[in-house]
């Protein structure tokens, strides 16, 4: 296998969850703060996919592993974006700084 | 092969099948919610007692899928606690509009958990924990039109994302770096490098968010606090007892390699969760908040007893957590009731409570008095044999922390119960009537904290079932 070897595609993966690490300590709109959430998630899939391409090409672990993780994702921004919805009727704002009714 | 499938799988059926049931009753036509509720009960207490009879261990697809006496115990510990959490929100969901769905989420949550706890394979715990996980976000909101309970959601939907994306980038790690995802696999290529000590990092740092140890516990109290009564227990109590069943055995069988990392680990966890929960929960108001960060504290306990060696440490975590169960639930259920048909959930409007509610005031002055670990109650016992598990390392400093800990703790449990008992109030909470379901339960809660204690039979089956780990 020649091109790209596996280190660049770990540094991408690697920069990718902290940038959305990055993402949701640092916004403050929810919306914003699950599309962070969703590039860590893919940074992990880039991580599955890389290892079992690279490393462990006899098994398809990762790669199903990889499904499992997009479906789960989808339904958690499912039910978060239902949340979240629910909480702009009651707050009309989606800023987590002003969901702040209960600290400490 | 199929009777295997059956039989190895089936407390996971009968929760599947109750989940379906449900979901005619829904379609059919109307009910009320008596009916629906005796309907929901009887068929919880089917759930929970058809977990003792039939079971065999054994092991399903190419080991996706485990089961022996130990996990078919844990999972009955799990069902009891929801058929008592069930019986004690009586008086809440008699009102409510969508008792159906409730029970929906709860017991799907339930069936998650179930598959996490028999999981040996890093797939099927994954999905097993995000199965426990995502419908109880939905149950944080359950109070649709408060403003607190979809704070609360919103702050437990995107802590528990945050963590599981923790989990799983750990999880490509230990992937990367064995090969494989099954656990008994994983252990045998485990070593101290640090790629597979960075992974195992992550993956304790995703645990610790989960059953809310320091660093990771901040969401606890906004969620507990804004949850209703109903879902704040079942986050407390099932939703935390399974993570730690996992947690032990993942940490006694997966990470056995690294086991010298994580000691420390866990050393410095549970000495800053006891800390920290103590201290925070001396100056709390709110009842659920106050069992919020009295919870964390027991985490705490839970995590030196952790720390032991394998056999001890399982038996005492496992026996710990049936005591913390019944004493946990016996506390909420005055909470439930009282918040109710009150509304009220201070602890400043519990002031002389025991003047007018004599019997309530006892169900929550022995569940305090077994949180605190008060020698007669069973609290005593589980938190004597975690601390003997964790002091078979030799390490006493830890021990004699947790214990001066414990005298503090005392000072915020107690503080509860002279409330109830001696402080004067001009308007104090009025009579409640209890009905049938609830009583039932304090009385099961309360009769689960003095016989556990005492009857040493209990600790020495667990003892023995947890031998084979």
């Amino acid at each position: 296998m020649s091109g790209v070897p596996l280190t660049h595609i770990l540094y991408l993966s690697t920069a990718l969850f902290f940038i959305g690490m990055y993402g949701l300590f640092t916004r403050r709109n929810m919306i914003t703060m699950l599309m962070s959430i969703e590039l860590m998630l893919n940074s992990v899939n880039i991580n599955f996919v890389a290892f079992n391409k690279y490393l462990y090409p006899e098994k398809l672990d990762g790669i199903f592993f990889t499904l499992f993780i997009i479906t789960i994702a989808a339904a958690e921004a499912a039910v978060a974006i239902a949340i979240i919805i629910n909480l702009y009727r009651s707050h009309n704002s989606i800023d987590v700084e002003d969901a702040a009714e209960m600290k400490f | 092969m199929l009777t295997d499938f059956f039989i190895l799988l089936k407390q996971e059926l009968v929760v599947t099948a109750i989940i379906f049931l449900l979901l005619f009753v829904k379609l059919g036509k109307d009910r009320t919610n008596e009916s629906i509720l005796n309907l929901v009960n009887g068929l919880l207490l089917i759930n929970f007692v058809s977990g003792f009879f039939g079971n065999q261990e054994g092991i399903l697809f190419s080991e996706m899928f485990k089961t022996n006496p130990l996990i078919v115990l844990e999972k009955n510990i799990l069902s009891l606690a929801m058929l008592i959490i069930s019986m004690q929100s009586y008086s809440w969901l008699k009102t409510h509009k969508h008792v159906i769905e409730f029970y929906l989420l709860l017991l799907s949550t339930l069936l998650g958990m179930f598959f996490m706890i028999s999981s040996g394979n890093l797939l099927m715990f994954y999905l097993g924990l995000e199965l426990s996980t995502i419908p109880l976000a939905a149950a944080a909101n359950f109070d649709l039109l408060k403003r607190q309970s979809s704070e609360a959601a919103m702050k437990m939907i995107i802590s528990s994302a945050f963590s599981s994306a923790l989990l799983l980038f750990g999880i490509s790690l230990v992937y990367g770096a064995t090969g494989t995802l099954v656990f008994t696999e994983i252990s045998t290529h485990l070593s101290n490098s640090p790629l597979h000590i960075f992974g195992f990092i992550l993956l304790l740092s995703g645990f610790a968010f989960k059953i809310s140890a320091v660093p990771f516990h901040l969401w606890t109290a906004d969620v507990y606090e804004g949850a209703p009564v109903a879902v704040t227990s079942y986050l407390s109590v099932v939703s935390k007892a399974a993570v730690l069943f996992v947690f032990v055995s993942v940490l006694y069988t997966v990470f056995k390699p690294l086991a010298d990392v994580w000691y420390n680990m866990l050393f410095v966890l549970s000495l800053i969760t006891i800390i920290v929960g103590n201290l925070f929960a001396l100056r709390q108001n709110n009842f659920k908040r106050f069992l919020a960060f009295s919870s964390i504290a027991q985490v705490g306990f839970i995590l030196i007893g952790i720390s032991g060696s394998s056999q001890a440490g399982t038996a005492s975590v496992v026996y710990f957590i049936l005591i913390y169960v019944f004493s946990n639930l016996a506390a909420f259920g005055v909470v439930s009731l009282v918040s109710a048909v009150t509304g009220k959930e201070n602890i400043d409007d519990y002031k002389a409570f025991y003047k007018t509610n004599p019997f309530l005031s006892w169900v929550i002055t022995i569940a305090l008095f077994s949180l605190a670990g008060v020698p007669p109650t069973a609290g005593f016992f589980g938190k004597f044999f975690l601390l003997m598990a964790g002091s078979s390392k030799g390490n006493y400093l830890l021990i004699v922390i947790a214990a001066l800990n414990m005298v503090v703790s005392f000072y915020y449990y107690l503080r509860v119960v002279k409330a109830i008992f001696m402080d004067s109030n001009e308007q104090p909470i009025a009579k409640l009537s209890i009905p049938t379901l609830p009583k039932l339960a304090m009385y099961i809660c309360v009769t689960g904290i003095i016989v556990t204690g005492l009857l040493s039979v209990v600790y020495d089956y667990i003892f023995s079932l947890s031998a084979g780990l």
